[in-house]
């Protein structure tokens, strides 16, 4: 087992991944928190914890659609349903200390509710919530999935379903009678676990989490991918019905794979809302999921490393440009997205693996020639 | 362990826990093991599918006997590519029993539980993992364990290498275990495929034009191959070329419209003035 998790990467690979983690994990946040010489500025951490949390989404999609060809387009909902789970605690984290100084989140003094309904029973509990936060899109994708899959829905199909469940549930949260703040959603957050949610050395340590939480879910991913059942996900993309007549029952395979990636999608929401400090019904909006296949497709899809590169450039890039030139944002991505699909099929990393392999062949070339030449030298000078 | 959370585990105890499951759950199936003592390996009475109103297939009875090579020709809509699919369990029919063996009810089982009883089929076009190696291509095929809690975790054993090394060998792909499949030849594609077959032990195999577009000389290595598995493994045989079912045949039947048509050896069926009418004759 130990063998098999030091084989996930090459030791390039690794030394990577301790890159990655001692810059984001430790440096950055250090850096923030302690002030000094090298501040590194709350905007910043805000915007690279905002983008890790995007990356871990886009892994997720990664393995479903990268890897088992079943493309999401619901994904959002997921990620938006795990940040609804720990908001939940940390509204009930504010106290007394809301507008209406009531033991109610504000939005249900608006309502006139006297007590909380039967779903928020619990919610004051950290532990509770966090598990909230995995059960349920786990238990809803998986019911979803059972259904969806057993019935043997594939392609464009499943894609317009799962948007169309995105925007059902968007609409759900929109009421205020749903109990979950209506379209305001949950903010002005004030402590987690005790913490100050302000203060500076509170956001480093959600940071620092948040680049582990990646790290982790990044190797585990990689370790499903290179398993027997991630080469079953490969051939369930690229020819299900073979593999069904060689005695594979199909559906317990994308069952896992899916859930799995709500999982992790919910997992996301979760570090994503304590460090943004809101979360409402618009991270449900279609055009949400959309982005996140978009970014996974610029990136690469089913390169893992892929996924998480389209995260960060994508996001970039829109935090740039919304600044800029904030009305072409959305042209601009489309235009993206179109020059990908052409010019990029496997995105980013695929076209840097080609250049790659004509740069070894090239070079391959260069080499024999070079050898052929001294050969030819010698045999001469015999 | 439930049937809906995957298909019987090879080994003889989970085979044991799974009939009991079964037993428990009422269903016709009652083992893992195909019992032939008393009769053919695969039997049809009477199977009807129709789709729209069109019937692929009219009250179709066939027997394989084990051991048996058997070539199954007949014109185009007549049915053959119907037939690999109940016994496969991708089309349900609407009357008629399909049995393997003595007890298996085809019928009332799942694609990849008829795989995992002991039925390999190859599809006319060649259809293999393009992006997975030779080698994976086996090992995805070789009989074992398909649940996919145990493929999370499994990990060949130098026994299962010997297995696939030694079919690699069989199919003449030895050079290419490395090779992605998606970039073999189509002859080469169509060995693959029965090589992974031959992973899956089946008993029965069923071959949906298993040469069309090969070689002569891979045509002719074809017929060898299936001529020595013979005997140990029942073939059904759907072939268009006539030459490759005369050099294989021994027992020919004809499907017109879907139902049998002739059975018999390949010269007994050649002179059937019926089957020289609907098929021979065109």
């Amino acid at each position: 087992m130990i063998g098999r998790i030091v084989g996930l990467y090459g030791s390039r690979g690794w030394l990577g991944v301790g890159a990655f983690l001692l810059l984001f994990g430790i440096a950055l946040p250090l850096l923030s928190a302690l002030g000094g010489p090298v501040h590194v500025s709350g905007y910043y951490i805000a915007l690279l914890g905002k983008i890790m949390c995007y990356a871990m989404v886009a892994l997720a999609l990664d393995l479903i659609w990268g890897y088992t060809g079943i493309l999401s387009l619901g994904h959002g909902l997921f990620f938006a349903l795990g940040g609804y789970s720990l908001g939940m605690y940390l509204m009930r984290a504010i106290g007394h200390e809301g507008v209406y100084q009531s033991d109610l989140p504000d939005f249900m003094v608006f309502l006139d509710w006297k007590a909380y309904p039967w779903y928020w029973a619990g919610t004051d509990s950290f532990w509770y919530a966090a598990a909230l936060v995995v059960l349920v899109p786990g238990l809803l994708a998986f019911v979803f999935g059972f259904f969806a899959f057993r019935s043997r829905i594939k392609g464009v199909y499943f894609s317009i379903i799962t948007q169309a469940m995105t925007f059902a549930f968007m609409l759900l949260f929109f009421r205020n009678n749903t109990g979950f703040g209506g379209n305001n959603g949950f903010t002005d957050f004030k402590r987690i676990l005790g913490y100050t949610i302000s203060q500076p050395s509170t956001k480093a340590v959600l940071f620092a989490i948040t680049a582990f939480t990646l790290v982790f879910a990044l190797l585990a991913c990689r370790y499903v991918v290179t398993s027997k059942l991630g080469r079953v996900l490969v051939a369930i993309r690229d020819a299900e019905t073979r593999l069904m007549f060689s005695g594979y029952d199909t559906l317990w395979y994308k069952l896992f794979v899916w859930t799995l990636s709500a999982v992790l999608c919910g997992i996301a929401g979760a570090l994503y809302v304590p460090q943004v400090g809101i979360i409402n019904p618009t991270e449900m909006s279609p055009a949400n999921s959309i982005e996140i296949a978009i970014w996974v497709a610029v990136g690469g899809r089913g390169s893992l490393v892929g996924a998480l590169l389209g995260a960060f450039i994508v996001n970039l890039a829109k935090s740039w440009f919304t600044v800029a030139f904030p009305e072409y944002w959305l042209y601009f991505l489309g235009l993206v997205f179109i020059l990908v699909t052409l010019f990029l099929p496997r995105g980013v990393i695929g076209a840097v693996e080609t250049w790659r392999k004509r740069r070894d062949s090239r070079a391959g070339v260069a080499a024999l020639g070079a050898k052929v030449a001294m050969t030819g030298m010698a045999g001469g000078a015999r | 362990m439930n049937p809906i959370f995957g298909t019987p585990a090879a080994t003889g105890a989970r085979d044991a826990e799974w009939d009991q499951q079964e037993a428990a759950f009422g269903r016709l199936i009652t083992s893992d093991e195909v019992d032939t003592s008393h009769g053919p390996i695969l039997y049809l009475d009477d199977v009807t599918v129709s789709f729209d109103g069109f019937k692929a297939l009219n009250k179709l009875s066939l027997t394989v006997e084990r051991g048996e090579l058997r070539c199954i020709i007949g014109p185009n809509g007549a049915g053959k590519t119907t037939m690999m699919d109940v016994i496969t369990g991708k089309t349900r029919p609407d009357s008629g029993q399909v049995f393997f063996g003595q007890r298996m009810d085809l019928t009332r089982m799942r694609e990849a539980q008829i795989a995992h009883a002991g039925i390999g089929r190859k599809f006319q076009k060649p259809s293999v993992f393009e992006s997975h190696t030779v080698f994976e291509n086996l090992e995805l095929a070789m009989k074992t364990d398909k649940r996919a809690r145990h493929s999370l975790f499994a990990e060949l054993t130098a026994a299962q290498r010997k297995r696939i090394d030694e079919v690699l060998e069989i199919v003449v792909l030895g050079a290419h275990a490395g090779k992605l499949a998606g970039l073999l030849s189509h002859g080469q594609k169509q060995w693959l495929e029965i090589g992974m077959l031959l992973m899956q032990e089946p008993l029965l195999l069923m071959l949906d034009e298993p040469v069309a577009g090969m070689t002569d000389d891979e045509t002719a290595r074809t017929a060898e191959l299936l001529e020595r598995l013979s005997g140990d493994h029942s073939i059904i045989v759907v072939e268009h070329d006539m030459d490759f079912v005369g050099s294989i045949a021994r027992t020919v039947t004809v499907l017109h419209e879907g139902s049998v048509l002739a059975e018999g050896t390949m010269s007994q069926v050649q002179s059937d003035e019926r089957v020289v009418e609907v098929y021979l004759g065109r």
